[in-house]
């Protein structure tokens, strides 16, 4: 919060002349920086130093100190603020944009050569604090930890905390924040901390109160049918006497395909979403395609219906994919859990794998009060930004795996998987081409023997591994069909190169890309599924809550760019517990 | 004819009210005690937020019956809990009911329902005692009667949030004098209470800090204990410190602080230790900043006043804390034009605080001022302040009197602001009148600061002998209060200091030797010194001497005598001495002596003590009785060369030599002019 001078980055005052008989320094000494006056004799001797970087508005409160080391010979020592351009042969206050508390006579000075009595002498041994209120552009001065009251008001922005000497002798130090504070800052910033929260708090909503509640209880209600919490939604939006618009069925309906996917079952929510939503899949080829990176995962991963039953049918193959493709939501990645209370529990066994549901305990019983929602609310925030983060990452790693790879990496996915059995990977760097040499005769029974896991490789059938070779043969040729009608795209490449991997390793779930098979990895393509569906729908593919929530980010770093000094005591995440 | 209808309906809507109430008031007495329950319980839902029907109801003599099925033992505890609930419902209601309630006997019989084991029943009752017994028209000592009352409370403390809240919020309202603080001390007050101070609620947290501020006021058992104690390991004043960090509520702050300063001025923390200095000081000038309440304002100064009154480095601190002087300025401008014009409400809300406000503000000012002259400069250069005093000494409210005299004291000690404001601003007119009939307490301040007013350099000290003080000033060294003797006394002396033989006459007539005498004899040290002071002033010039002296000379060398000869501090004997020498100055007033020789031994014995302070005077008193110039010198020197005088005098100036300290350098020098009379 707080803006820190780094050592060093005062600067003595440019005027090499006037330097040669000043002789004012500025030294480092046990981490303050020290200044030095040198020979003055009268105001024209004067000069001050001031720091390197304004004071920025975004951080609130602005606090230094000064302990006057020395007085010399008739402590004529001023600290205080400057704007940039001031003259720098004069103490701070004299000129205009130019502010100061002088310690000879205790007066303050606001850009005039006649100072206003302000506060008491200060000299040898005391310590002077300067703060800088950016939320009222107020200044107060502190001596030995005593608050002296306000000295100066509408203060400009961008002032550079300045400290003038005048007579020989005079040393003082200066504390940016290196050492602690004589004045206890921390407190009255929370003191100002708890006033603007009690101002957002309390901020009036206007007249229409009625209507503010009922604005609150559809943020609460859309967003729990954003995310399909079905019986959790209707109870809610029976005592609150709100409307859903989207039909009971329909969320039933997403809320079925969400927990397929969170239940890794790839392939049945494919065909589920295609025979409810018919076209989707079509008019969005990436989200098919990262649907289908993610089943061959969930193959990997034994959990996909395909491997799991055998004889289920295929998925079709698509050859065209008409309209354009579109992106995935930003809040997308919120926290699709399966819902205990609401839902039946899926038929086969991995829903108690779920990470999801252990991992937010205070959200299964959200959502019936709008008091608790907030909780749930925060989750889900922490959690997008942590899906945006990874996705930043993996976009840059891709960059850094490169194009001039990407040929040749194309080609060894094809050979191989296109000859798994006979094995042969051109470059023979990856472990996995001995186990796939074996395999042809049980790569299940090779894991097994492994020992490491409990888990196998497609639940350790062969003919599932079998189908999902195959599965991954469907899987490349779909990429170049993507390449060849959308031209390459370094997200599939990477998202396909990333899964394929996993049949690299012995034990693919304890493996660099090992990461891909935790099940919290179904949530973002999960909700990306949810959000295509409800813009299939006309409905708003983000809650509003998310929306206000990412609205009022951006205000708060709008104010930040504006010089509102309260943005910094408004955090949004304060509110959010 | 609207008029004609409406009288009626009145009425009859009137009776109907009481026609009600009865009803309620007769289902208490069905037979059928689950008609009784029912009654009870529409009683209570017909009696909230209503103080019509609780008064009716108290009429109509509800409180007996209630009391009386709350203590059956037959009476289900439901019911009980029941007439509990609406016992504390008529006690929210008026003073009035308060009144009642306790007249019907309530205290005993709830503290009695105290015993009972379930919880719901002992909060019902807790409820309705804390409502009574906060309330102003209750007499506090009903809490203390009955000596097992108070362990059990403190027992019931562990039993829950509630039980914690309405027994510190009894405790803290129950504790007005150091009886009562010792007796909840004794009981384990502290150790029982510390810990709520970390409760997760609020309210408790806030009942449990008042009862330490309560407990703690001026009692140095109490504050010495606290600063010991430990709450999860946190030092007591730690805690208080916690609580009034900026961000917590105020009302939390303030309370802290007030804790903090009362143990600081029991002597349990120093004034310099750093969670006074820097914490507590800067809260409460906070509490005194305009964005405050005008309550927390009045609390906060009161407060502030009372940490730094003994400590002129907290005096020095505040007085350039946050324009701490400046500020206080601003109690003065209530009611303010704007809020006469802008609404009633606010007006109202003003003009009952002006008076505290002001009070609080002359404390202040008052603690400021002390001691240290920088600030009481800077108190009077505050804008119109000499006017606020004069006119706050002529205030109705008598808070208001007391606190700007005392801030008037305050400054008073300047002597440049006597020389200066409080001349221009004659403050001494409005002081005479306050002088005139006052309560002790503001007379004891008033005559402190006419003792100043009235210091030989003061201006206004000719205005003040001319409105006929002295009758004033004799009247005080009558009274009862020593503070008031010793202000009287102390106020002639201040007068007779080179005053014109008319005042002196005027005082030894308004005072009469009889009262001299008496306060000669008085059992205050201080009275006894002013008085010596007086006698000394009065006998200042050679003239005046042998004025006073031929007329009272007797008494006064009778007087000198038994102090002399009496367990007196040196400080006294040396006064005496020093009168004595003023009388050896005189022309015929020396025979007094010269022919008493049982004083001359006297004197003769003090050249000889222990004490140079005492030598000195004793030496001086020698060396006007030998003086050459005067007419029988001779014969005088050569008595005392006869008695022995001229070898102590020889002795002392041998004794002591330049390089010793002032007063024996200076004893040797006067030893020596003494000499250099019999030389001469």
């Amino acid at each position: 919060m707080q803006w820190r001078e780094r050592k060093g980055m005062l600067q003595a005052q440019e005027d090499k002349n006037r330097r040669l008989y000043l002789c004012q320094c500025v030294t480092e000494h046990r981490g303050s920086l020290r200044l030095e006056a040198g020979h003055g004799k009268n105001h024209k001797d004067a000069a001050s130093v001031r720091a390197a970087h304004p004071i920025p508005a975004a951080c609130g409160i602005y606090y230094f100190e000064v302990k006057i080391v020395s007085k010399g010979r008739d402590g004529y020592m001023g600290i205080g603020l400057s704007a940039q351009g001031v003259n720098m042969n004069r103490l701070p206050g004299w000129d205009k944009h130019s502010y100061g508390y002088h310690g000879d006579d205790g007066h303050s000075f606001c850009s005039s050569g006649t100072g206003q009595p302000y506060g008491p002498t200060f000299t040898t041994g005391d310590v002077i604090g300067c703060c800088v209120n950016l939320i009222n552009n107020t200044c107060f001065y502190t001596k030995n930890g005593h608050s002296l009251g306000v000295a100066f008001t509408d203060l400009p922005p961008n002032l550079y905390p300045t400290v003038g000497l005048q007579t020989p002798g005079e040393i003082v130090d200066a504390n940016f924040g290196q050492h602690p504070f004589v004045f206890d800052i921390e407190d009255y910033m929370s003191e100002w901390r708890a006033k603007i929260h009690s101002m957002i708090a309390r901020f009036p909503v206007g007249e229409r109160l009625g209507e503010w509640q009922a604005v609150l209880h559809n943020m609460v209600s859309s967003y729990l049918v954003h995310h399909g919490y079905c019986a959790t939604a209707m109870a809610f939006a029976r005592t609150t006497e709100t409307i859903i618009q989207e039909e009971q069925s329909s969320i039933k309906n997403r809320q079925r395909i969400q927990k397929l996917v969170l239940a890794g079952r790839l392939g049945e929510a494919i065909d589920a979403t295609q025979e409810l939503y018919p076209g989707l899949l079509e008019r969005n080829p990436n989200l098919l395609f990262m649907l289908k990176c993610r089943q061959f995962v969930e193959m990997v991963n034994g959990t996909d219906s395909e491997v799991r039953c055998f004889g289920t049918r295929s998925p079709k193959s698509q050859n065209s994919y008409p309209s354009s493709p579109s992106l995935s939501p930003r809040h997308g990645a919120t926290n699709p859990h399966l819902h205990t209370t609401d839902s039946p529990t899926c038929s086969n066994g991995v829903t108690s794998k779920n990470k999801s549901n252990s991992k937010y305990p205070g959200v299964s019983s959200a959502s019936s009060s709008s008091s608790s929602s907030p909780s749930s609310v925060n989750y889900s925030e922490s959690n997008s930004t942590d899906s945006t983060k990874s996705q930043a990452h993996s976009g840059t790693s891709n960059q850094e795996t490169s194009d001039s790879e990407m040929e040749i990496e194309a080609e060894h996915y094809t050979n191989g998987l296109a000859d798994a059995s006979s094995a042969r990977i051109v470059n023979g760097t990856y472990k996995h081409e001995e186990i796939l040499q074996t395999d042809g005769h049980g790569l299940g029974n090779g894991l097994a023997e492994d020992g490491s896991t409990s888990r196998q490789l497609c639940g350790g059938n062969l003919a599932a591994t079998e189908r999902m070779i195959q599965f991954g043969r469907e899987l490349q040729a779909l990429n170049e069909q993507l390449c060849r009608d959308y031209g390459k795209n370094p997200t599939h490449k990477k998202m396909l190169q990333d899964a394929f991997s996993l049949l690299a390793y012995a034990d693919p779930w304890n493996c660099p890309v090992g990461q891909q098979l935790d099940p919290t990895q179904r949530e973002s393509i999960c909700s990306a599924l949810n959000s295509a569906i409800l813009e299939s729908q006309n409905l708003p593919k983000q809650p509003p809550l998310m929306l206000a929530l990412a609205q009022a980010n951006e205000c708060v770093q709008l104010m930040a760019r504006v010089r509102a000094g309260s943005c910094s005591f408004a955090r949004i995440d304060s509110f959010l517990h | 004819m609207a008029c004609m209808l409406e009288a009626p309906l009145r009425i009859s809507v009137l009776s109907e009210v009481t026609a009600t109430s009865r009803h309620y008031v007769d289902r208490l007495f069905d037979p059928d005690p689950q008609k009784v329950l029912q009654g009870v319980i529409d009683m209570k839902n017909a009696v909230i937020g209503n103080n019509k029907q609780k008064a009716n109801l108290i009429v109509l003599g509800a409180v007996p019956r209630l009391l009386y099925l709350l203590q059956q033992p037959s009476s289900s505890l439901e019911l009980r809990t029941e007439c509990a609930v609406v016992l504390g419902s008529l006690a929210m209601g008026t003073e009035n009911n308060i009144k009642s309630l306790v007249d019907c006997h309530i205290i005993p019989a709830l503290l009695q329902g105290l015993l009972c084991q379930d919880l719901c029943f002992i909060e019902a009752c807790l409820r309705c005692l804390r409502t009574v017994f906060i309330s102003p028209v209750t007499p506090v000592q009903l809490l203390y009667p009955d000596p097992t009352v108070i362990p059990h409370l403190m027992s019931l403390l562990s039993r829950s949030q509630r039980t914690q809240e309405y027994i510190t919020q009894i405790f803290s309202h129950c504790c007005k004098t150091p009886e009562h603080q010792t007796i909840l001390y004794n009981h384990g007050a502290i150790q029982n209470i510390a810990p709520l101070l970390n409760s997760p609620s609020y309210k408790v947290q806030m009942q449990a800090l008042k009862c330490f501020s309560v407990l703690a006021y001026e009692n140095a058992q109490v504050s010495m204990t606290l600063v010991n104690v430990l709450v999860d390991g946190e030092l007591l004043s730690q805690v208080f410190v916690r609580m009034m960090q900026r961000d917590r509520p105020i009302e939390m702050q303030l309370t802290a602080a007030k804790c903090l300063t009362y143990m600081c001025r029991a002597g349990a923390i120093r004034t310099d230790d750093t969670c006074i200095v820097l914490k507590t000081l800067p809260c409460l000038v906070r509490m005194c900043s305009k964005e405050r309440l005008l309550e927390e304002r009045v609390e906060g100064a009161e407060t502030l006043a009372y940490l730094m009154e003994p400590d002129v480095e907290l005096q020095r601190i505040a007085s350039v804390t946050d324009h701490l002087v400046a500020m206080l300025a601003d109690y003065f401008k209530y009611p303010s034009s704007v809020s006469a014009i802008a609404d009633i409400k606010r007006l109202d809300h003003d003009l009952k605080h002006a008076h505290e406000l002001r009070q609080a503000a002359f404390k202040l000012y008052a603690s400021l001022g002390a001691n240290d002259e920088d600030v009481r400069k800077k108190i009077t250069e505050t804008e119109n302040m000499m006017d606020r005093i004069v006119s706050g000494l002529s205030e109705s409210s008598i808070k208001v009197r007391l606190a700007a005299v005392r801030c008037l004291h305050s400054l008073s000690r300047s002597v440049q602001q006597l020389r200066t404001s409080f001349h221009d601003h004659a403050v001494w007119k409005p002081l005479m009148k306050l002088l005139q009939n006052a309560p002790d307490e503001v007379l004891v301040m008033a005559s402190s600061t006419l003792c100043n007013l009235l210091l030989e350099f003061s201006p206004s000290k000719e205005p003040i002998l001319e409105s006929g003080v002295i009758e004033l000033l004799c009247s005080l060294t009558q009274s009862d209060s020593p503070a008031l003797r010793v202000n009287g006394i102390w106020a002639l002396m201040n007068m007779a200091f080179q005053a014109d033989q008319k005042v002196k006459v005027e005082i030894v007539r308004a005072l009469g030797t009889e009262q001299l005498f008496r306060l000669l004899s008085d059992p205050d040290a201080n009275v006894l010194m002013k008085t010596l002071g007086l006698l000394r002033n009065l006998l200042s010039t050679r003239p005046h001497i042998d004025q006073i002296m031929s007329s009272h000379g007797k008494q006064i060398m009778q007087a000198v005598t038994l102090i002399l000869e009496g367990e007196h501090s040196i400080e006294v004997k040396e006064q005496t001495l020093c009168i004595l020498a003023n009388i050896a100055d005189g022309n015929t007033a020396k025979e007094l002596i010269m022919t008493n020789d049982d004083m001359l031994q006297k004197i003769k014995s003090y050249m000889g003590h222990s004490n140079v302070k005492l030598q000195l005077a004793a030496t001086f008193c020698v060396s006007n009785l030998i003086w050459n110039e005067e007419d029988g010198s001779q014969e005088r020197q050569d008595k005392l060369r006869e008695m022995g005088f001229v070898d102590i005098l020889h002795k002392l100036t041998q004794a002591s030599d330049p390089s010793l300290c002032d007063s024996l350098f200076l004893l040797s020098s006067r030893a020596k002019t003494a000499m250099q009379q019999y030389l001469a």
